[in-house]
């Protein structure tokens, strides 16, 4: 996830963060990457400045005082379909990350991830691909687990493939994409595709209750 | 939560008078029987016979079970439920029956029947309404949300252990084990909530059945005819008007007695979270912060001091508290934190899947730790990924750093760490270790053991 940028016009991002230095301290890494047009605390805030001002990709903290990132997302989701959506917590619970992924983030991200990597992940999800931490990847194998108690209603989405399988373990393993190319043999953009259709399988499929299944691992 | 709680399982507690308890775990109708025989020192059928015989006098044998019934405490259960024997039941049966038969054949029985049988079921009303208000139902719900009461021994631990080191690995299980108990005492409040729903239903049932029975004995007991029967009524009406001139004048004051209860009752248990937290915070955090501080000047201390922190802190927040000497998944960031601890690097950790750990298990966790204390040392970067995954027939895990790296043939046989720690390690335990390393790209160890049976509980 190193590779240079190559993007002839810098992407607009938005932060939405409760801290302000925390906010401070991505503007300052980012600002060589990219061009950040604004941020909020809160998510009122949020909510109307990213309407008007229609960036690129929002970078969104998932605990906030007044309803966190989700509360954004809801808000923002069907009427600013353009926008992308990068949630980036200290959160590890299973519940939180996996509910804004299914909310509509397109990827998920640790805040000790260094700022190249950052860059590389927003520029990621403004090109439409999905962005997934080795521990995100991990929940995904550890949520689609074939369990015999969990019935498949749709094997179109209620199941992984092999494939995508194999690349997520990758990714578990700290794998960058184009390392995971190189190992099994695709190209990047097959690797982008398998992690996308992941991501969509992640939103869309009812096969198991996410809630339910976080409480079970005392992940709440 | 308080700290002063430690010494208290010291002090001996005299025991406690003995007392008379119903025993529902050896009933055949409600265990009045079993207890009174438990409490003389008799046996249980004997009692049990002087019940049935009892009954010959006018029923007095139902009325005594009936007040027995009402007014008898129930103990906490201490044994499942014993079955009475088929044979035992089938006697008394044929005995209560032979009974009623041969009182009948002597005469029948006179109108005293009918007052003992209301009276009975007046003592049967009580018995419902009382029971729903038994303190011992009540302590039982509350034992566990009660700090002070029955298992004050994890959460002194809890208080204790974490305040000697920083970053202990044993502050972690401890809390974990608080944060159990907490849950847990959220599950017996759901429990007596639950019991609550069927409150109405059983004090307006047991209120009916009182109410009946003594509308019964007072008419049976006035003087029959239009007149007798018509005082009474007029009187119980006026009872009745009285009683609820009452109850209006003093149902506010139960009101606000009820209200405060439970105010009370929300207060204790949002101080007891508060002292919870309260004690992580202050033990662990606020340590670690002045140690932070004292060891500003190096960064390898503080990054160190900062991680562990953060562990114990999600360890408290999010994992459940699974003991590294039973699980993998445990076991796996146990080593983990401990090559943290040690040389100061992070530990990318995650675990799909889970087992339950034995010799072997144990075995691929020591051949794991090896490989990145490896990493640590070696390879001269800040964070090393560790995914591990417990699948239906093996237990994979893959150690993988970007770091130096090295030429795998230019290792000598004195390298023991790989060798001996790693690769000699699986195969003694049927399992498999590959080394793949290019240097100047990183180096990723991948460990297989076959196994059996996953759980992912």
């Amino acid at each position: 996830m190193t590779e240079p940028s190559e993007s002839t016009r810098a992407l607009r991002v938005y932060l939405v963060d409760d801290h302000a230095m925390f906010r401070a301290g991505v503007r300052a890494e980012l600002g060589a990457y990219v061009d950040v047009v604004g941020e909020a605390s809160t998510v009122a805030q949020a909510v109307a400045e990213i309407a008007a001002k229609q960036p690129d990709v929002v970078l969104l903290d998932v605990h906030m005082p007044d309803g966190g990132g989700r509360a954004v997302l809801e808000a923002l989701r069907r009427t600013q379909p353009e926008v992308k959506f990068l949630a980036l917590s200290v959160s590890d619970a299973a519940e939180d990350v996996i509910g804004l992924i299914r909310a509509g983030a397109r990827g998920y991200v640790t805040k000790t991830i260094s700022p190249e990597q950052l860059a590389d992940a927003v520029r990621r999800v403004a090109d439409g691909d999905a962005v997934f931490s080795p521990r995100l990847a991990g929940f995904v194998l550890d949520a689609f687990a074939a369990r015999p108690d969990v019935p498949v209603t749709d094997p179109e989405l209620d199941l992984l493939t092999n494939r995508e399988r194999e690349v997520l373990r990758l990714l578990a393993r700290g794998y960058a994409y184009k390392e995971i190319a190189k190992e099994l043999y695709i190209s990047i953009k097959t690797v982008e595709t398998h992690v996308s259709n992941v991501l969509r399988k992640l939103q869309v499929s009812n096969r198991y209750e996410l809630s339910r299944w976080a409480a079970d691992r005392r992940l709440v | 939560m308080k700290t002063d709680s430690g010494p208290e399982p010291l002090v001996k507690v005299p025991p406690p008078p003995r007392r008379l308890y119903r025993d529902p775990s050896n009933r055949i109708v409600a265990g009045v029987a079993a207890g009174i025989a438990a409490h003389l020192g008799l046996r249980t059928a004997y009692v049990r016979v002087g019940f049935i015989v009892l009954l010959a006098a006018n029923g007095l044998g139902a009325l005594l079970y009936a007040a027995f019934w009402a007014v008898l405490p129930t103990q906490a259960p201490a044994v499942p439920r014993r079955r009475v024997p088929f044979l035992q039941r089938a006697a008394l049966f044929a005995l209560a029956v032979g009974v009623i038969i041969l009182r009948v054949q002597l005469g029948g029985f006179g109108d005293d029947l009918s007052l003992i049988a209301l009276l009975a079921l007046v003592a049967f009303g009580a018995g419902v309404i009382w029971h729903q208000a038994d303190p011992g139902r009540r302590r039982r719900s509350a034992a566990s949300s009660d700090v002070p009461s029955p298992a004050p021994a994890p959460v002194a631990v809890a208080v204790a252990a974490p305040s000697v080191p920083v970053s202990a690995p044993e502050a972690v299980p401890a809390a974990a084990a608080a944060a159990a108990s907490a849950a847990q005492a959220r599950t017996a409040e759901v429990e007596s909530l639950g019991d609550r729903r069927w409150f109405p239903v059983r004090m307006i049932g047991g209120g009916l059945l009182v109410v009946v029975g003594i509308i019964g004995i007072l008419g049976f007991l006035a003087p029959m005819g239009p007149n007798g029967f018509g005082a009474t009524l007029t009187g119980l009406l006026f009872g009745l008007l009285a009683l609820a001139g009452l109850v209006l004048a003093l149902a506010p004051l139960f009101y606000r007695v009820f209200g405060q209860l439970r105010e009370e009752r929300v207060a204790r248990i949002r101080e007891q979270e508060r002292a919870e937290v309260a004690a992580v915070v202050h033990d662990q955090v606020l340590h670690t912060l002045a140690l932070i501080q004292r060891n500003a000047g190096d960064t390898t201390s503080v990054v160190r001091l900062a991680r562990g922190q953060e562990r114990t802190l999600r360890n408290w927040l999010y994992k459940p508290a699974t003991s590294p000497t039973e699980r993998f998944s445990a076991a796996l960031e146990q080593a983990a934190a401990e090559v943290e601890d040690t040389y100061g690097i992070s530990v990318e950790t995650v675990v799909v899947g889970d087992a339950a750990t034995d010799d072997r298990v144990a075995a691929l966790v020591a051949a794991t730790r090896e490989a990145l204390v490896n990493a640590a040392r070696h390879a001269k970067v800040g964070t090393v990924s560790l995914y591990a995954e417990a699948e239906d027939e093996k237990l994979s895990v893959f150690v993988r750093d970007r770091g130096a790296g090295f030429d795998l043939s230019g290792v000598d046989d004195d390298r023991h760490g790989v060798r001996g720690s790693i690769i000699a390690r699986m195969r003694r335990h049927g399992g498999q270790a590959e080394v793949r390393s290019t240097p100047g790209e990183g180096t990723e160890v991948a460990l297989t053991l076959p196994h059996s049976g996953r759980d992912s509980s």
